[in-house]
């Protein structure tokens, strides 16, 4: 167990470092022209002057070469310390300490609905006798999956605000306001939670030992909850630790259709100004996030299923990809 | 997110091309003819794609033409979709539209799966630390969430469709790596191989004729989902605003300029994104389909 836990934590380090370096690589070592970025940024117009050019390469340290502003920037990664926004002119760690309290609520909040809504659907999807309904149940995560998650949250603010009046539309004050956007964000995850949980279910209620719990008579219910779900929410639980990427992504999407403040909102400025510190940063906080969600997961795991140690080496930390 | 990845479960494909497949062919083909859902899914796809190669079969509208007489008109048998704030014909700007996404899609997962099938054959096929250098890469890439890596990606390159483009095939190819290295894997060791190897076949001629016909299978599978998923993205962004500047017309930046007026006319915007997420649904029950035929062959 030792073993395992040092090898995990030692490869979610890796990861996070070289999460690092794909940032670093794309955003400054890219064809793109990180100084003329910035210029534009600050509000130069028409051409740079050569002095502005050797002012902006000094204060960014782009004079080096690019292997030592490689080695100043991870030092200061380290050191939680991602630079200066461009656009905002406040450190990027400040803006992200400032920002991630409302987008971890909402996080919080849409991994709670993923559970809800995905176990229940993959619940009833299962439970249920009536053939038509089991079929359409069986097939409603996909739909789940399917819808650009913008469109959702345009639609639940056309039906639960405009329409009913019961949500607020925009803002990040009070817990009504957290529904909508968690909402939004939730469904996606849930569709995909969904299939993993209905599949799981569907090939654990053919085995044997399912046979034998029937064969004893146990309630329809009970051998569905305590004999099939358990089994079956294991591989759940690592869908859900991927899903938490995924959550943070739609975070990107949510709170700009909601006007919240929030990491992503943060993002989608910061890329619409080209802020290449701050897309950084946010890139390798959600990272860190993914990656340390993962470990927990990965720990918890032999906890649940002990089988997981003796063959540990064949599993992998990201087992399975959650696009955007 | 992919249900790709979560969705794809193993099978084994197709065999050799050559020993009488004619007849399973057929088979396939009856097996697809009974299940009207997919021939429903694949008519849609093909009436998008038609829809972006030539507009003009679904629309003599011009798709910038304002009229500001009927503007904000409900949607219509003169127009499907309803007119938006300049009364342009928001059937027509979806129908030209289609031409920008379905393009940003095309070379989003043509990337993916060109480089993601090159890593994941030499890693398959080479093994060692080829292998290893590789993975590790594929798995760090895993590591950042998908859209988050297409922000950098448009934030370092600029923003336009081909650019989004770019941003989210770098996202896809990780899954194609993996998919195809575990294929190819998997096919390196049955016996066939092994006997073709031991009869003086050199190492790319067992690629080439061996190994990659007889891998393919999960890789189009997941090539038909991810187009779904890249559709999903594609939009995404330019949703955000990364996509192609006004007035020309992405699906997203639709959606995104019709969002001012939800209030009074919510079909500016939950039209197109209506017909978005057909498209995608349909991708997947395309992908669905295949993948459950395989699995029974």
């Amino acid at each position: 167990m030792v073993q395992y836990t040092v090898r995990r934590v030692a490869q979610a380090i890796a990861v996070l470092w070289a999460a690092y370096t794909v940032t670093f690589v794309v955003l400054y070592a890219l064809p793109s022209d990180p100084v003329s970025i910035l210029l534009n940024q600050a509000g130069g117009t028409g051409r740079p002057s050569a002095d502005q050019v050797a002012k902006i390469q000094a204060a960014y340290g782009f004079d080096d070469p690019i292997v030592v502003q490689y080695w100043h920037h991870l030092v200061d990664a380290f050191q939680l310390d991602f630079g200066q926004s461009v656009s905002r002119g406040q450190s990027v760690t400040s803006l992200l300490a400032e920002n991630l309290p409302p987008t971890i609520a909402l996080t919080a909040m849409a991994l709670v609905l993923t559970t809800v809504i995905g176990g229940g659907l993959a619940f009833l999807a299962t439970y249920v006798g009536w053939r038509p309904l089991r079929s359409f149940l069986h097939r409603l995560p996909a739909v789940g999956v399917s819808f650009p998650t913008f469109w959702v949250g345009l639609l639940l603010i056309q039906l639960f605000s405009f329409s009913l009046g019961w949500f607020p539309a925009t803002g990040s004050s009070g817990v009504s306001s957290l529904v909508l956007p968690a909402l939004t964000m939730s469904l996606p995850t849930s569709g995909i939670l969904a299939q993993v949980l209905i599949r799981g279910l569907d090939d654990t209620l053919d085995q044997a030992h399912i046979a034998t719990a029937r064969a004893k008579g146990l309630s329809r219910f009970t051998i569905h909850t305590k004999h099939a779900l358990k089994n079956a929410s294991l591989p759940a639980l690592t869908i859900l630790g991927v899903l938490v990427g995924a959550t943070v992504t739609n975070a990107v999407v949510a709170e700009t259709v909601f006007s919240r403040l929030g990491i992503g909102r943060l993002a989608q400025q910061a890329v619409l100004a080209q802020d290449i510190p701050l897309v950084q940063g946010i890139v390798v906080l959600a990272a860190g996030v993914f990656v340390v969600v993962n470990l927990v997961v990965d720990l918890i795991y032999p906890l649940l299923d002990p089988r997981v140690l003796q063959h540990s080496s064949s599993r992998s930390l990201a087992p399975v990809e959650v696009a955007a | 997110m992919t249900l790709a990845d979560v969705e794809l479960v193993r099978f084994t494909p197709p065999a050799a091309e050559r020993d009488g497949t004619s007849n399973r062919a057929r088979q396939t083909a009856h097996a697809l003819l009974r299940r009207p859902g997919f021939l429903i899914a694949v008519a849609y796809v093909v009436l998008v794609v038609l829809s972006a190669i030539v507009p003009r079969l679904f629309t003599s509208g011009d798709p910038t033409q304002t009229a500001p007489k009927d503007k904000f008109l409900a949607p219509s048998l003169s127009h499907l979709f309803g007119t938006d704030e300049l009364g342009r014909d928001l059937f027509t700007r979806m129908v030209h539209g289609s031409a920008l996404s379905i393009e940003a899609t095309a070379i989003s997962v043509g990337l993916a799966v060109v480089v993601g099938l090159t890593i994941g054959v030499v890693s398959g096929y080479a093994g060692g630390w080829a292998d290893s250098l590789l993975m590790r890469f594929v798995d760090v890439l895993l590591a950042i969430p998908a859209l988050l890596l297409a922000l950098a990606i448009v934030t370092a390159l600029g923003f336009g469709t081909v650019n989004v483009a770019i941003a989210v095939g770098v996202g896809l190819t990780p899954g194609f790596a993996r998919v195809t290295r575990a294929e190819v894997l998997r096919v390196k060791t049955l016996p066939y191989v092994e006997a073709a190897r031991s009869s003086g076949a050199g190492p790319l001629r067992v690629l080439r004729r061996h190994i990659l016909p007889n891998s393919w299978g999960p890789v189009a599978v997941l090539a038909v989902l991810d187009f779904g998923t890249a559709i999903l993205a594609v939009s995404s962004l330019s949703f955000l605003g990364f996509g192609a500047p006004p007035p020309e017309a992405e699906w997203g930046s639709l959606v995104a300029a019709g969002r001012t007026y939800l209030v009074t006319s919510p079909w500016l915007t939950l039209l197109p994104g209506l017909a978005v997420g057909a498209a995608v649904y349909a991708l997947n029950h395309i992908g669905k389909t295949f993948e459950e035929l395989q699995r029974w062959h």
